[in-house]
């Protein structure tokens, strides 16, 4: 898999799929359309200044709430290359890999990492490096299976290559 | 060692004698549920799989109740997908306007859930079938397709956290005043990854709709699943709404178990989470005066027929206080039927309430009561997350059907035992 780099957009405690994407904008699943939505309610300006690559960190219990999987994939389409936190609930940890958005659990970056940072995430060896003070944290790696799933851009691809 | 109620589930549609907190199984699936908002992603998705149909035509079913009678283009749109998918694919169970409900309190209602299913669903409130001694979990969309298409899906096999509940309830006391104290000792992570397993002597006491309302807001600690032991309330409830034979499992005696709370039903007092987390719970010696603007009884967590008769007890000729709102919502259209001709209706109307058709609309703001910027509403429904009802600024206070009416008379949030 390929490394994700990029500049971070650092969040709190229990950010949860409702802020990720209003319910207001649910009559619509269309990635991008979801993706000018993105973080509205909690940073009106994500949307403004995410470039394809960025990277997403938050603390404990990212993506609680609604199992809606228009909230990983309105991150996806707005650029994000991964997210990185303490925890995540586990609907959301599940949707993010079925729909081939990487997420890494790591507590120690998830607290040291600032705002602004450049970060690189390696997912084969679950590697997370700040480029910015240099520091470097081991991260959970995907199992080989989570692994392909991602590759394959999601679980659908990923059963359909498996030729079944 | 012994196994907990849900690994043993998990088991048994594994075709494993055994499994173990962490491991990796594919389980069998007895029903997969999707509505309005979830079944279209999920259509899509399978449209994309290499797959002839759908796994069983009797085993899924697809309730529009989010968006519905259609709030706008886009969602009938959505609406309409999915009704040509279920008609495509002779989905026997596809709940349109007429015959739609809560999803969560239609399926029990429609005998569509027993015990001993494993059961997923495109909504995180799919944990509610615990209650029927059930494993129920919420997924995604694309989790969904994949059911839909196999039925089957993989789950890690989690470990449990056992409420021990013991004593009987006081008068105002229901499943929602339990379960939110529950969540604000736990907090909104409390059983992330983890079932909640609810045993003890106290469950006796609890009605099937309590036990709905608890297994329901499983989520809103984290849980991966609520469940409750099958009993003599279970078995009749699932005698007069299900035909499927159950399968009651119980928890191994040497069961292991991440953690072990008692909590002794007879303290518990009635209980409101405050903005912006289920967690952020109080009981009323701790609430000074709030002024609220609206008030909703609904929702698949409260929205059944005892939730509505204990509104309708304390609503009783009485009047919803001036410039509140109070949107009242009957979950299913049997409840509705039920709710009229036991004259609860007409007791909603002349409080000068209004009783809506059944839809999950005002709990995630998506219309039947939108909030304002600086409104406040006082809600049974189950998350009070910034912006869940309404504009960025609002603010939702969860809290019992008989704290919502009461609060609806006084115009501010108030116990049942203040009126």
């Amino acid at each position: 898999m390929k490394a994700a780099s990029g500049r971070v957009f650092k969040y709190g405690d229990n950010v949860d799929t409702d802020v990720i994407i209003p319910a207001r904008y649910l009559n619509s699943s269309d990635p991008k359309e979801l993706a000018t939505h993105c973080m509205e309610d909690i940073d009106i300006d994500f949307v403004k200044n995410v470039h394809e690559g960025d990277i997403m960190v938050a603390a404990k219990n990212f993506g609680c709430g609604s199992s809606r999987e228009h909230a990983p994939i309105a991150i996806k389409a707005s650029g994000i290359s991964c997210v990185i936190a303490e925890t995540f609930a586990r609907i959301f940890y599940r949707n993010s890999i079925n729909i081939g958005l990487p997420i890494i659990e790591c507590p120690e970056a998830a607290q040291a990492i600032q705002a602004g940072d450049e970060v690189e995430v390696d997912f084969d060896s679950g590697v997370i490096t700040d480029k910015t003070t240099g520091q470097s944290f081991q991260g959970q790696a995907f199992p080989p299976f989570m692994q392909k799933i991602i590759a394959c851009e999601g679980l659908v691809n990923y059963i359909n290559s498996e030729g079944k | 060692m012994g196994m907990t109620m849900t690994q043993k589930i998990l088991a048994a549609h594994a075709g494993l004698d055994h499994v173990e907190a962490g491991q990796l199984i594919e389980a069998r699936l007895d029903l997969v549920l999707g509505n309005d908002i979830t079944s279209p992603v999920a259509i899509h998705e399978i449209e994309k799989m290499n797959v002839d149909g759908v796994f069983d035509k009797d085993k899924i079913a697809l309730v529009m109740d989010h968006f519905v009678p259609n709030k706008d283009i886009k969602s009938a749109e959505h609406t309409k997908c999915v009704r040509e998918f279920a008609c495509k694919h002779q989905v026997t169970n596809f709940f349109d306007v007429g015959k739609m409900g809560i999803e969560h309190a239609l399926l029990p209602e429609q005998g569509l859930v027993t015990a001993g299913d494993v059961v997923i669903g495109a909504d995180s409130h799919t944990c509610t079938y615990g209650a029927l001694g059930a494993f129920s979990t919420g997924v995604g969309s694309t989790d969904m397709a994949a059911g839909m298409a196999t039925g089957k899906a993989w789950f890690k096999v989690p470990q449990a956290i056992r409420f021990v509940l013991t004593g009987k309830p006081a008068k105002w006391i229901s499943g929602k005043d339990i379960i939110l104290h529950i969540i604000g000792m736990i907090g909104v992570d409390g059983a992330l990854y983890q079932s909640m397993e609810f045993t003890g002597d106290g469950i006796q006491y609890l009605t099937m709709d309590d036990r709905f309302t608890i297994a329901n807001m499983a989520i809103e600690a984290g849980g991966k699943n609520g469940i409750f032991p099958v009993d003599d309330v279970t078995i009749e409830y699932l005698k007069d709404h299900c035909d499927r034979e159950y399968q009651a499992f119980a928890a191994d005696e040497d069961a292991e178990y991440a953690a072990e709370y008692t909590i002794d039903l007879s303290a518990l007092k009635p209980t409101v989470s405050f903005p912006h987390l289920p967690e952020n719970t109080r009981t009323f010696d701790e609430i000074d005066e709030v002024p609220i603007d609206q008030v909703v009884i609904g929702s698949c967590t409260n929205g059944h027929i005892s939730d509505l008769r204990i509104a309708a007890e304390i609503l009783e000729g009485k009047k919803v206080a001036d410039r509140v709102r109070c949107i009242i919502i009957p979950a299913t259209q049997t409840i509705y039927l039920e709710a009229m001709e036991a004259g609860y209706l007409r007791t909603f109307i002349e409080a000068g309430a209004i009783v809506s058709t059944p839809t999950c609309g005002p709990c995630l703001g998506g219309y039947m009561g939108v909030l304002a910027e600086g409104e406040r509403c006082v809600s049974t429904t189950n998350r009070n997350f910034v912006g869940r009802m309404g504009h960025v600024d609002s603010e939702v206070y969860l809290a019992s059907p008989a704290v919502a009416a009461a609060s609806a008379v006084t115009g501010k949030i108030s116990s049942p035992e203040e009126l």
